[in-house]
């Protein structure tokens, strides 16, 4: 199964990473036979008629440390032989950096009970907790530039 | 809680990381993308086609009570579901890391994951035009919470092809919203597919300042 080499695709390497976005519009080929012009279905947006279920959450749990899932994870030291063995995985696991979601993975527990463990491990100050850097209200282009300028070298 | 891996964990049977997925200490913060669609629409593929780790995944339990289905026989047996997320990582630096998650795109089930979506750079909705309608529900709800997403088009070979504008009329999306083609499969498509969303993102970030 071949696939046709999309050049709008392509000649966003050649693209200065900052250069102003512009949307492309080089994707209608009215000679591609599965081309067709009309789109069947349409996208009704929600209004005050149809309003977004709730979920009420219990907010910030006070027993859970505030974990995101890319918290990066590090262990301060070695298991003691009498850790639980959730305690002694979670340790040796992150000897270096370990993201919370790689923990679960790994781990075989859902990320909320890995929450749970990482909350004990930290309050007994036997893993360090480094925070992600969050999309905020104020632009940050640095790091959206580093992100950038990264996945360029893919 | 049942610690059902707890002979896992005491038998020295634990997987970590393989010495190539292994974090440089340096390791300081990390950031996250969700790629969101609808079921089979390569959610999965994309991730795996960029990520520097063999995908892993993370799973979730819930219960009937959770998805919110009345029980009409007033009946008290509950029934679990589990949900699973795929996802992948690229290292950016020394110092920054890029995770990315494969999500779901029925929305009950994201707050399974709280705070999936907070703090996230932005939003891939990976779309499926023999089956638009599943992203509907998808695009919504990131409008709701302010993720900003662009709409990257999986070519399947035998999804029709429409016009952008006329996909921009059928999502009822705002003209800034790009909207690419991809093939998930490629490594160099996915990826592009991140830095239109990284690129938007830095528009907006422009515009703001």
């Amino acid at each position: 199964m071949t696939h046709p080499q999309d050049p709008s695709l392509d000649s966003y390497d050649s693209l200065d990473p900052l250069d102003a976005f512009t949307a492309p519009d080089s994707l209608d080929d009215v000679h591609d036979p599965r081309f067709q012009a009309e789109v069947p279905v349409k996208r009704a947006r929600r209004g005050p008629e149809n309003p977004e279920r709730l979920y009420i959450l219990t907010g910030e749990d006070s027993e859970r440390a505030p974990l995101d899932l890319v918290t990066l994870i590090v262990a301060k030291g070695e298991p003691s032989p009498t850790a639980q063995p959730e305690h002694s995985a979670v340790l040796r696991l992150c000897r270096t950096p370990l993201s919370v979601a790689e923990l679960s993975a790994y781990l075989v527990l859902p990320v909320s009970v890995v929450t749970v463990v990482l909350t004990e491990l930290l309050a007994a100050d036997l893993v360090q907790a480094r925070a992600p850097l969050v999309r905020s209200a104020l632009p940050d282009r640095s790091l959206l530039e580093a992100v950038m300028h990264g996945l360029q070298k893919l | 809680m049942d610690f059902k891996s707890s002979d896992t964990l005491t038998s020295g049977m634990l997987s970590g990381p393989r010495e190539q997925d292994v974090l440089p200490a340096t390791a300081a913060a990390a950031v996250k993308i969700v790629i969101v669609g609808g079921f089979g629409v390569g959610k999965t593929t994309m991730v795996g086609s960029v990520s520097e780790i063999r995908p892993l995944t993370t799973e979730e339990t819930m219960t009937e009570a959770g998805i919110g289905v009345d029980d009409d026989y007033g009946s008290e047996t509950k029934t679990a579901t589990t949900v699973a997320m795929d996802f992948g990582r690229i290292s950016i630096s020394e110092e920054l890391v890029l995770y990315l998650f494969g999500t779901p795109g029925q929305e009950r089930f994201w707050f399974l994951w709280n705070g999936l979506f907070e703090g996230a750079l932005g939003a891939v909705v990976l779309i499926d035009t023999r089956r638009l309608e599943v992203s509907f529900d998808v695009i919504g709800r990131l409008e709701e919470r302010g993720v900003p997403f662009i709409i990257a088009v999986n070519d399947f070979p035998d999804a029709p092809r429409h016009p952008v504008e006329a996909l921009r009329t059928a999502l009822d999306l705002e003209k800034e919203v790009p909207i690419v083609h991809c093939d998930a499969r490629r490594r160099t498509s996915s990826r592009d597919a991140l830095l239109t969303l990284m690129r938007y993102l830095h528009s907006l970030a422009m515009a703001r300042a």
